[in-house]
């Protein structure tokens, strides 16, 4: 691990000042970061330790939930408001990790989680994540966990979390502290990027900008699913993960929000999908429908053309569970 | 740094980028504590911080001043066994032995998360009812690995321990 210089913020503020400049990085669960700097992929000068700031808290908003950037992952899962009211949410955060992850890592960090990519990681390999301009050792070696939509010619990687993927169908919002003392909220559509030409930024944050909160809108009831297909039944990243909520209306489908994991550098959702499938009566026809608009432009790279059928098959799956037909 | 282990304080004068598991073993010699992978991905270094199982490889020891830590030497000593510690001799719980003492901490913070009410990926249902079946234990002990895969005893030992109430 290179050397930093070590800081422990006592207020938001003074957090996001601090990281306003340099080659700084917060800290807080650690459970990523440390991992990364152990193998000197990240080579941060200074860390500012966030972990003492007022940010631990799960309160009632409105009809909604502000949830601490700070809330582990477990207590997350656990909250009863969570389980009771965003159930995909629980689901996705126990499906991700391990117990002893889940009890550091935070929902803020969460978000801001980096890619697996094999390359990513390897130091020695080109990747443009990593190091800007180097090229994709992903695209022609081994990419089978990699990316199938929104994909481009500088990087193949996905974004790893799970609860994040939930927090797409559910609308969150993400809250920001900045520098200069300005309060930001990001929709979740808006918060990460897809890699472009800069698979090295991955979401809308500026320098310094701090993750205080994220905000669910309203429960949304209807059934609330999250599947999620791996290598083993446990501890293993998402080769193709969804978030579902849907609702029926008299046999039909009233309404449905489907976000996808391990498929794109973002959590994925294509509003048209869902609008292909409300108001219509559930058939294995209709979700094949919907599985043709989803992966439209779907794109394999070898190793992973695995992931389209399987994408196919989970949301028909996920769609039939929730809706009761029998495929 | 002042660290607080087992209930007793230490001051250290370590470098800022020692994590926890290495001022456990190299500097405070509580060796009880296992270095696997160093990446949280095998669960030997699992401890106790403030009640709760963590990967102490992954996590900065500067960063736990005023946290109660708890490691395996800490939960009990020779002739003064934790009753989880004696549930892995009697249901032999293990073969080389090395990822016992993450296993047996985690087990102990495990079983007060279900305790708790908490839910795992194996739960049916989402209502706080917790029934540790051995689907159960396997799912909420899959951050710790055992390479002579040892599981159906360890499995049967947690179990044992929790049917008897005894952690």
């Amino acid at each position: 691990m290179r050397p930093f210089d070590y800081t422990r913020a006592t207020a938001p503020q003074e957090a996001a000042a601090m990281a306003a400049a340099g080659a700084t990085k917060f800290i807080a669960g650690g459970t990523n970061l440390l991992d990364l700097m152990k193998l000197q992929v990240e080579t941060p000068e200074k860390l500012v330790d966030v972990t003492r700031l007022p940010m631990k808290d799960i309160v009632a908003e409105g009809d909604g939930l502000k949830i601490g950037a700070l809330v582990p992952n477990s207590d997350l899962a656990a909250d009863e408001r969570v389980r009771r009211d965003y159930p995909v949410l629980s689901r996705a955060l126990l499906a991700g990790a391990s117990g002893q992850l889940r009890n550091k890592a935070t929902t803020g960090g969460n978000l801001l989680q980096r890619t697996r990519c094999y390359y990513f990681y390897e130091t020695s390999a080109r990747c443009n994540k990593r190091e800007p301009g180097s090229g994709c050792d992903a695209i022609g070696g081994f990419n089978r966990i990699h990316a199938i939509l929104g994909t481009s010619d500088a990087c193949i990687a996905t974004h790893p979390s799970d609860m994040a993927v939930a927090m797409r169908a559910l609308d969150a919002e993400i809250e920001t502290l900045t520098p200069d003392g300005a309060t930001k909220r990001h929709p979740i559509a808006d918060f990460h990027r897809l890699p472009g030409d800069t698979p090295n930024v991955e979401t809308v944050l500026s320098p310094g900008e701090l993750i205080t909160a994220v905000h669910l809108p309203a429960p949304l009831g209807g059934t609330q699913i999250y599947r999620k297909v791996r290598d083993r039944a446990s501890y293993a990243f998402a080769l193709v993960s969804i978030a579902a909520v849907v609702t029926m209306d008299a046999g039909k489908i009233g309404t449905v929000r489907l976000a996808f994991g391990g498929v794109a550098h973002k959590p994925w959702r294509n509003e048209a999908v869902e609008a292909a499938l409300a108001g219509e009566t559930p058939s294995a026809a209709l979700f094949d429908k919907a599985a043709d608009i989803l992966l439209a432009e779907a794109k394999g790279f070898g190793e992973n053309d695995f992931k389209i059928p399987l994408a196919r098959r989970t949301l028909a799956a996920v769609l039939a569970e929730a809706t009761g037909v029998s495929l | 740094m002042r660290l607080t282990i087992n209930g007793v304080g230490q001051e250290l004068d370590l470098d800022i980028r020692t994590s926890l598991l290495d001022a456990l073993r190299d500097h405070l010699a509580l060796t009880g504590t296992k270095k696997g992978c160093d990446h949280g991905q095998c669960g030997a270094c699992t401890v106790l911080i403030n009640g709760r199982r963590v990967n102490s490889c992954l996590t900065l020891a500067v960063m736990h001043e005023d946290d109660e830590i708890t490691t395996i030497e800490g939960l009990g000593q020779p002739g003064n066994l934790h009753p989880m510690q004696e549930s892995f001799l009697q249901h032999d719980g293990f073969q080389c032995g090395y990822c016992t003492p993450g296993q047996i901490v985690s087990a102990v913070g495990m079983l007060d998360e279900a305790k708790k009410g908490w839910p795992s990926h194996a739960s049916k249902d989402l209502d706080g009812t917790v029934s540790l079946d051995n689907a159960e234990i396997s799912e909420r002990m899959s951050g710790n690995i055992c390479r002579c895969s040892a599981y159906p005893n360890i499995v049967d030992a947690i179990r044992d321990v929790n049917e008897k109430g005894a952690a």
